[in-house]
């Protein structure tokens, strides 16, 4: 399990790392970050990259940038800095019931955010966070820079609008206002496994009802979903176990499941239905 | 037979801490990757991605052209060396199954290694094995041992042999009887898995004429004779060497086609040649494990008593058949009475091959298989005729006065015979250290509250101590050290410490004070190695007598010189004594040593040295037994379960280092709830492997473990050794499946629930009451 | 394109000058280009925490790194534990707890429980199980691995 050969390159600045990118793009250029997900990918000979561009040495994009109403994340934030501290209220807390499910520490302490996002993973916890906060992708090539809506960039199973000239810089999310409810729920074979399914519910309430819900599914689907249905169902209710019961139904029964099969809808409803009921 | 006494010694009976210890947390172990040697060269073997297939051709040419690369072989390069052997039971005919060292015109599962890269760093091995191209053309997989049996090869079937047993007479047994029970279950294919992969490093000694094969573990006596004879070589040419081992459980230490390949690579290219095997190789090179299914009837009396069992088997060995032979069906027919009592028993064991990785022996063989079928039996008893599955199974259990106990069976070629064993005893004390009436109390409470809880239970009989002999050799030198060389090997589990311990007990001797040799086939002319639960019954009895020969040694010499008689001598602190006066050291046996020397006035005509080689010889094994207690939850939401709480009560007869034993145990728990719940080598259709990394076959981590207790009993000593011991090593994992599968059923207040191996939330999930 | 880079590991506070394939894992750069064969590779794919070090303190998967990334980076490995004769204080409860029996996953596992309790002295009971759910162990079920650790991070509270 030795990787293939590759060139490697630790551009200083951006200019030069998308400029490699531009410039290698046939030859499978690929950007190293973390690592936790392409290096395996490499030993195992499934990945052949012919260029490995090394963004670590980059200043700034281990950055986390908090604004009123959004963070951003820059491309070499590790899973371990996006811990309960790194944002105050729910969001902080959101973020500290994911990261706490990524893998184990030694992962944590390398892997990052963007590069989570890069890759895709249908059971990427980072990925149904971007999706539930409608986040958004700062992308940048030598053409310049897009931002790219959470949903239309991840298009599918490991499969993004990313361009292969073209890499992540950084994410936007945004944040949830002081008093949102938020919660979680994921099922793993094992601690830190890939989850088998999860969701993100978060809803705040005003005079007794709900307002704003986001529910998000993520691992019985091919990529992170929004679950329109339940949300529509929760808006503007009264919370209470039958209403949180009906909703993880609705999310269940539209999930476009990678597959038709009762088990994988049971887990849905479970994680939806645990994480409404979770919320706090 | 110079038995010790029963009660606890000055050393053997304490848990003291390990010989082994210190360069392993150090970081200065030397397992197999950490051998190098000048020069050295690196192979890579280029492996089947057909799982059945004719072998057309081999595309070598480019791998060839690859700077850095030396060789490349395929079969025509090894076509002069022969399959490699098993170790024979009394089943004939396995012959024609056995594993060619490079597949030789057909490839029979995926992984099979079909040609050999050698180049100067591992990282172009891999490049070069990369652009080997294999042309072959697919064959219909079989991939399920209870379909009929296909062509193997022109006339010869997939179905080998079939394991035959039966006393008594079951035909008028069930013509008799109350009521018939029976059952259709199955046990998952997992295996042993250590930590570190496989690996050998082979070096031809011109200077000496020797053959060196390093990274080797387990059975280092035989393997050496088996490659002297297959290469054509002399068993005193080849030497094995053991460093440390990174986990055995079964699967290490046998012989596979890259132990025999560096060897022949070796003498052949004039370098040191060095394999390391990788993970995902490993999933599908070294052996696999368990996948038995199973058919069983019994018949029984109307209060529940076993009357017969008559039991069919289909037993997946994958591509072919290695170094066990049909070890695993022979000890599952010969060991699935367990500790009941029974009148008429017919079993027969369909040894079978399919289009998957070989499989053979992992920690409890035939046992973990045997205990969940026959668990499952007994629990489907009580529920058909409505009695607790304790009571059910105290009706049934042999008595302490019915031991020995003569089952009129043999298993690997001795008779069993159940040689000591309180077995209800023990259940009562397991029952009551777990709290088991409190906790049926407890878990009718929380079903009350909505929880889906239940406890469960498994029984089961070990085998351990495989005769038929083992020597140890004890050398005290002038200093006054201690060397001990043993024919044992050593797979992590403790062997240094608990030879040290048993020597040390006679000698009066520090234990940390003894240099044990182990796996080392230029020091010691005969062994058996480290299987099977052996070493400590085996090796530990050859210690011990070998160190009451060296104190009969060191008396005799000592004697005249203090004027004494050798009776009136004992040892103390190292030191001969009198008797009458134990406190005064009289002589040191470094003392003792110096006047046995060549050149001492009193060894004239004699053979010099405080040296003494003695052997143990056993046919009949020893068998451990205990109980599995479980308590689990599962998840309505998701099917999990999770293992709340876990009790082994295990008898072993006598724990020369108890901290040790529990070690075992815990480690074999472990093992076993990666068997009942998480590991499975699973294949597609096509019999492509679909778990080939550690992110697909799941090993359980600390998060999985229940809180787990265990109690180890000595009430039952062996009568077939000095020691009065039992092997430890395998009952940790033996009963995991029966018990978890029992308490499964119990949560979901489904008797009979669970059949198969692993329990997986899937399925559990489909079984919840709506 | 097997260019060699050379480049400077500090490994244990002593610098190592390698020259190193961008490929090369720093797993197997620590082992077979400074010598120190404690840690050890389980699966080469992240999973089993076989090859765990301290990275800038920070532990980490030997085998999903690049050496070459490590380049002038602080590096930490069983072998830099014990103070010459003296033992490091995990080693010892290693011994003394018998949570070892192969000692594969040995120098992992200190180097991951190292990490833990460094990084947090007062580290909670849940925290430091489910920091130690990271690695394999195939011999000795953990219990005893727990308890060891356990009692350090006691000794450290106290």
């Amino acid at each position: 399990m030795k990787s293939s050969s590759f060139e490697y390159h630790a551009p200083k600045t951006l200019d030069d790392a998308v400029a490699l990118l531009a410039r290698h793009a046939e030859e499978e250029a690929r950007v190293l970050a973390g690592g936790q997900t392409m290096v395996p990918a490499m030993a195992m000979r499934l990945a052949r990259p012919g260029h490995l561009i090394d963004i670590n040495a980059i200043p700034g994009l281990d950055q986390i940038s908090l604004t009123d109403h959004a963070m951003r994340i820059g491309a070499c934030v590790r899973h371990a800095a996006l811990g309960a501290t790194a944002a105050p209220g729910p969001f902080g807390r959101l973020l500290g019931l994911l990261q706490h499910h990524i893998a184990h520490l030694p992962i944590r302490t390398r892997g990052t955010f963007c590069g989570s996002l890069a890759n895709a993973d249908a059971a990427s916890e980072w990925c149904l966070l971007m999706v539930a906060l409608d986040g958004r992708i700062e992308a940048r090539s030598t053409a310049g820079t897009r931002m790219i809506d959470a949903e239309d960039f991840l298009l599918g199973y490991m499969t993004t609008a990313l361009a292969p000239e073209e890499m992540i810089v950084a994410a936007h999310l945004p944040t949830l206002p002081p008093g949102t409810r938020v919660g979680f729920h994921e099922f793993a074979r094992r601690a830190g496994d890939f989850a088998q399914s999860m969701a993100i519910a978060t809803y705040a309430v005003a005079q007794g009802r709900i307002t704003a819900p986001r529910i998000a599914i993520g691992g019985v689907v091919s990529r992170a979903r929004r679950c329109p249905e339940a949300e529509a169902l929760l808006h503007g209710a009264t919370p209470d176990p039958a209403l949180f019961q009906e909703a993880a139904r609705q999310a269940a029964t539209h999930a476009p499941l990678v597959e038709e099969d009762p088990y994988l809808r049971s887990l849905t409803e479970t994680s939806v239905l645990r994480a409404l009921t979770g919320a706090a | 037979m110079n038995a010790l006494p029963p009660a606890k010694g000055q050393v053997i009976g304490h848990s003291v801490t390990r010989l082994e210890d210190g360069p392993l947390v150090r970081g200065q172990g030397r397992f197999a990757a950490d051998v190098n040697f000048p020069r050295q060269i690196f192979m890579r073997v280029v492996r089947a991605q057909i799982a059945h297939g004719h072998l057309i051709a081999i595309n070598t040419e480019a791998a060839r052209a690859l700077p850095g690369v030396i060789a490349v072989w395929t079969h025509a390069d090894v076509a002069s060396i022969p399959p490699i052997p098993f170790r024979a039971t009394r089943l004939q005919g396995l012959e024609p199954y056995c594993q060619p060292i490079l597949a030789a015109g057909r490839v029979r599962y995926a992984g099979e290694p079909v040609a050999v890269v050698f180049a100067e760093n591992p990282y172009l091995a891999e490049d070069a094995a990369d652009l080997v191209l294999a042309e072959i053309e697919e064959l219909p997989v079989l991939l399920d041992a209870r379909l009929p049996p296909a062509e193997f090869a022109p006339g010869t079937s997939t179905e080998p042999a079939i394991v035959r047993k039966q006393f008594g007479d079951v035909d008028a047994a069930f013509a008799t009887a109350f009521d018939v029970v029976a059952l259709d279950l199955s046990v998952g294919r997992h295996s042993g898995v250590p930590l570190e992969c496989r690996g050998a490093i082979a070096r031809y000694d011109a200077a000496h004429d020797v053959l060196e094969l390093h990274g080797t573990a387990k059975k280092q006596h035989w393997n050496r004779d088996e490659i002297a004879r297959l290469l054509g070589l002399r068993p005193h040419g080849v030497h094995l060497f053991e460093g440390h081992v990174g986990g055995g459980f079964g699967v290490r230490g046998e012989l596979y086609p890259e132990d025999l390949l560096v060897c022949l690579a070796a003498l052949r290219l004039g370098r040191p040649v060095k394999w390391i095997e990788d993970r995902r190789e490993h999933m599908v090179a070294t052996n696999h494990s368990r996948e038995q299914h199973h058919s069983l009837r019994a018949a029984i009396d109307a209060q529940g008593r076993l009357l017969a069992i008559d039991a069919v088997f289909h037993h997946d060995q994958g591509a072919y058949v290695r170094t066990h032979g049909a070890r695993v069906a022979d000890l599952t027919a010969a060991m699935l009475p367990g500790p009941y009592r029974l009148h008429a028993y017919r079993v027969a064991g369909h040894f079978r091959l399919t289009n998957k990785t070989p499989a053979a022996t992992y920690r409890a063989p035939g046992r973990f298989e045997s205990t969940f079928v026959r668990e499952r039996l007994m629990d489907a008893i009580a529920a058909r005729i409505g009695v607790d599955p304790i009571e059910l199974r105290r009706r049934n259990l042999l008595a302490s006065a019915d031991m020995p106990h003569a089952r009129q069976l043999d298993a690997l070629g001795t008779d069993v015979v159940l040689d000591s064993g309180d077995y209800a005893g023990l259940l009562d004390k397991s029952l009551a250290r777990f709290g088991w009436d409190a906790l049926q109390a407890e878990l009718r409470a929380r079903r009350a509250a909505g929880e889906l809880v239940g406890a469960g239970i498994g029984f089961f009989v070990e085998k351990s101590g495989l005769g038929p002999s083992d020597g140890v050799r004890i050398s005290v030198d002038r200093t006054g050290a201690v060397e001990l060389v043993s024919g044992a090997a050593s797979v992590g589990q403790g062997v240094e410490t608990v030879l040290a311990q048993i020597c040390a007990e006679t000698l009066t001797v520090d234990y940390r004070a003894i240099r044990v040799v182990r796996g080392r086939t230029d020091r010691i002319e005969f062994g058996n190695g480290a299987h099977a639960s052996r070493v400590t019954v085996m090796s530990g009895s050859a210690t011990h007598l070998a160190a009451l020969e060296i104190r009969a040694m060191a008396l005799a010499t000592a004697a005249p010189l203090l004027q004494a008689q050798p009776d009136e001598l004992t040892l103390a602190r190292g030191h001969v004594v009198r008797i009458a006066a134990p406190e005064t050291d009289l002589m040191s046996l470094a003392e003792v040593a110096a006047h046995m020397g060549p050149g001492s006035p009193l060894m004239i005509g004699r053979t010099p040295g405080l040296t003494a080689e003695r052997w143990f010889y056993s046919d009949h094994m020893t068998y451990p037994y205990g109980v599995h207690l479980a308590v689990v939850r599962i998840d309505r939401g998701t099917g999990e379960i999770r293992v709340e709480r876990y009790l082994v009560a295990n008898d072993i007869g006598r724990a020369v280092n108890p901290m040790l034993v529990e070690g075992q145990i815990a480690g074999g728990v472990a093992q076993g709830l990666g068997g009942a719940l998480f590991e499975e080598f699973r294949y597609d259709e096509a019999g492509q492997p679909l778990s080939t990394t550690f992110a697909d076959y799941l090993i359980p981590t600390l998060a999985e473990m229940p809180a787990l207790d265990v109690l180890v009993a000595e009430d039952a000593p062996s009568p077939l050794n000095p020691l009065g011991v039992k092997g430890a090593g395998e009952g940790g994992i033996n009963g995991v499946g029966a018990a978890i599968a029992s308490a499964v059923d119990d949560a979901l207040r489904k008797p009979g629930a669970i059949t198969t191996l692993p329990i997986l939330p899937r399925q559990v999930h489909a079984m919840l009451p709506r | 394109m097997t260019q060699h880079h050379s480049i400077t590991l500090h490994l244990n506070g002593t610098a190592h000058a390698v020259s190193v394939e961008p490929r090369h894992t720093l797993v197997d750069v620590i082992r077979e280009g400074c010598g120190a064969t404690g840690t050890h590779t389980g699966c080469e794919h992240g999973v089993c925490g076989s090859c765990t070090v301290l990275l800038d303190g920070e532990p980490i998967r030997a085998c999903l790194m690049f050496a070459i990334q490590a380049d002038g980076r602080q590096i930490r490995t069983v072998e830099g534990l014990a103070h010459g004769t003296i033992l490091h204080r995990l080693q010892q409860a290693f011994i003394d707890h018998h949570a070892l029996q192969c000692g594969y996953c040995t120098p992992g596992f200190l180097m991951l429980a190292a990490g833990l309790l460094e990084a947090d002295p007062n580290i909670s009971d849940d925290a430091l199980q489910d920091g130690l759910s990271a690695n394999l162990c195939r011999c000795t079920g953990y219990v005893n691995i727990l308890r060891a650790v356990r009692a350090v991070a006691a000794e450290l509270r106290a």
